[in-house]
């Protein structure tokens, strides 16, 4: 699996034999002496982290499967029993609802990272690639997931989710119908998200295997970009980055418990707590926050079918994401232009957020006065038009025109610097 | 190739175009195989019989009082039955419909009673906003009609789409009278 040469010894008569047979002691082995760049920072802890995470989604969601109930009449009072009556339901529930938030605050923290130390460039296009599928398969999960629990913005999202399929020329009421397994969302569409919903996690679990299979053949980025040379320029994962990984956990569980114990319905919508209600439509639905960003480009036009692929578009562009990109220097650390334009980036990104979840009509705050000035809708134009810029236009031309900084030979004269011979300790 | 013949391993001549068919005749039955079985499993996801029988609901328009509007659960979907005042219909009836995205006039969208009269007072539509399926809110919007809160399309008294991201008017169901009061939906 991994890309270096195996220093793993069988010791005993029994791990020998086993040796012989199947090498699967000699694989952790492998995998825990994997050689990283020696100057990973916190940004790079991650991805334990999103392991952790996927590990406590899975359990937690097998556990509540045990009690839910999967029907129209009973699905809101299952979930409320959990949290009421099921022995510590109270917190295996929230745990679930609240790791969901956690496990998408993660992912964008890694994919942030990923842009910033231009972690998809060659020879790490694929791993990418895979890690944008993993994305897309997590948010199908968590949008079948928020289905569940059958409150009104359950009901309600999945209404107008559904509804983006209808939109398909020709065969789209068709194909939407078929998705729902009748005329609206109802029974069978509860049962089939929740079959679905149980699935896609171990789908999400293969290609996380995929992605650490390409990370360890291709070696891990790291915050100067540049590909370690020598092997000073690398330490053991264990015990350096183990100790690291579980530092930043220990840090992110923190978090994770300020939600869990304080505010578990922070991150979540007081109306998912109404039961579904076929006739009825909040006057005001938004997606979980994680999806707001989409859901602000999605309403940034005013044609149904446009508002779709554009939204589609939005993940879709960091599918090509390393063909866009044309400069050959990994890290923003020597981009002094194009990290300008990535924080930009990233304020965009979360005005795209406030926008979604804004009502469209409404005037932005500082920015209007009265009824003149902006509203969201024109807030939300302007900031999918530099989002699609920022791949489409700003990249591929900064790329070409940009002067990068000078950037060091290895990674250990960037530590050391270059009168040290590398090996040296600091005298003090 | 060679002239020479190819032999197998009993020093019989093979026949190429024999085994080309063999293997593409093979390679047929096991796709039809594939594709028929696979057939129900994708089936299987569409509207199941019962589904589908419950197909139609009456209603009596005389419970509906004027400026009143039922909401009626059809297939899943709210039926709006409106009853509709004088002002609303004159609306209805001098819009100029060229302008609308989707121009219907207020009569294609009513349903005659059996004698080929129109009653213009009972509009009766699925009300679903055709952008993403919320249900719009009455007496409400730009078009003294309906508003949708998801995403700000405004339906005028007739249920036509005026402004907003919505492509199409709101859907008139399948329905007739079956006496001078009562409508049978679906």
């Amino acid at each position: 699996m991994s890309g270096h040469p195996s220093t793993y010894e069988p010791k005993y008569a029994a791990t020998k034999w086993l040796d012989h047979r199947l090498p699967i002691i000699r694989m952790g082995a492998d995998f825990m002496t994997f050689p990283s760049p020696r100057n990973l920072n916190y940004w790079y802890t991650f991805g334990g982290i999103l392991t952790l995470c996927l590990v406590s989604q899975i359990i937690t969601g097998i556990i509540l499967a045990m009690h839910y109930v999967p029907h129209t009449e009973l699905a809101f009072e299952s979930v409320q029993r959990i949290r009421r009556d099921v022995p510590f339901g109270w917190l295996l529930q929230p745990m679930h609802a609240v790791g969901a938030s956690m496990f998408f605050f993660a992912v964008y923290v890694h994919m942030f990272r990923g842009l910033y130390y231009g972690s998809y460039k060659a020879p790490r296009e694929v791993l990418w690639i895979i890690g944008c599928l993993i994305y897309l398969v997590m948010m199908a999960t968590g949008f079948l997931g928020y289905t569940l629990p059958w409150g009104q913005m359950s009901f309600w999202g999945a209404t107008v989710i559904t509804g983006f399929f209808g939109a398909v020329p020709v065969v789209g009421e068709s194909l939407q119908q078929w998705l729902l397994g009748g005329y609206a969302v109802d029974n069978a569409t509860l049962n089939r998200f929740f079959a679905l919903h149980y699935l896609l996690p171990f789908v999400i679990a293969a290609l996380v295997g995929v992605h650490v299979w390409a990370l360890h053949h291709v070696g891990q980025n790291n915050p100067i970009g540049i590909t370690p040379k020598t092997k000073k320029d690398t330490l053991s994962f264990h015990p350096y980055y183990t100790v690291k990984d579980a530092f930043a956990v220990v840090v992110f569980l923190l978090i994770f418990a300020f939600f869990l114990f304080y505010q578990p319905d922070a991150l979540g919508h007081a109306d998912n707590y109404i039961e579904a209600d076929a006739l009825k439509t909040p006057p005001h639905i938004v997606p979980e926050w994680y999806f707001l960003p989409f859901y602000a480009i999605l309403r940034a036009v005013p044609d149904k079918l446009a508002g779709i692929l554009l939204m589609l578009g939005a993940i879709a562009v960091l599918f090509v994401l390393p063909w866009l990109d044309t400069s050959k220097v990994r890290s923003m650390r020597f981009r002094p232009v194009a990290r300008g334009f990535f924080w930009i980036f990233l304020f965009f990104c979360f005005i795209l957020g406030w926008c979604g979840a804004e009502t469209p009509d409404n005037m932005v705050p500082f920015l209007s006065v009265g009824d003149k000035g902006l509203n969201f809708t024109w807030l939300s134009r302007i900031a999918t038009f530099y989002y699609f810029a920022y791949f489409v236009i700003i990249l591929p031309i900064l790329g070409l025109v940009e002067k990068p900084k000078d950037r060091p030979e290895s990674i250990t004269k960037a530590i050391l610097g270059d009168s040290s011979h590398g090996a040296a300790v600091p005298a003090e | 190739m060679s002239d020479t013949q190819v032999t197998d391993a009993h020093g019989e001549a093979i026949d190429d175009d024999k085994r080309d068919f063999i293997f593409i005749a093979t390679g047929a039955a096991a796709a039809a195989g594939a594709v028929s079985l696979g057939w129900p499993l994708v089936a299987q996801m569409g509207k199941a019989a019962d589904t589908l029988a419950a197909g139609s609901i009456e209603i009596n328009l005389a419970n509906v009082a004027e400026g009143q509007q039922l909401k009626m659960l059809w297939r899943g979907v709210p039926v709006f039955v409106r009853h509709r005042t004088p002002a609303e219909i004159a609306e209805a009836e001098n819009t100029d419909i060229s302008k609308c995205p989707d121009p219907q006039t207020d009569n294609e969208r009513l349903v005659a009673k059996p004698d080929g009269t129109i009653d213009p007072r009972f509009l009766v539509m699925v009300g679903v906003c055709t952008h993403f399926g919320c249900i719009p809110v009455g007496e409400a919007g730009d078009y003294d009609g309906w508003y949708c809160p998801c995403h700000g399309s405004h339906y005028d008294t007739s249920g036509r789409i005026r402004k907003g991201p919505a492509p199409k008017n709101m859907t008139i169901p399948d329905y007739e009278y079956i006496s001078d009061t009562v409508i049978k939906v679906g």
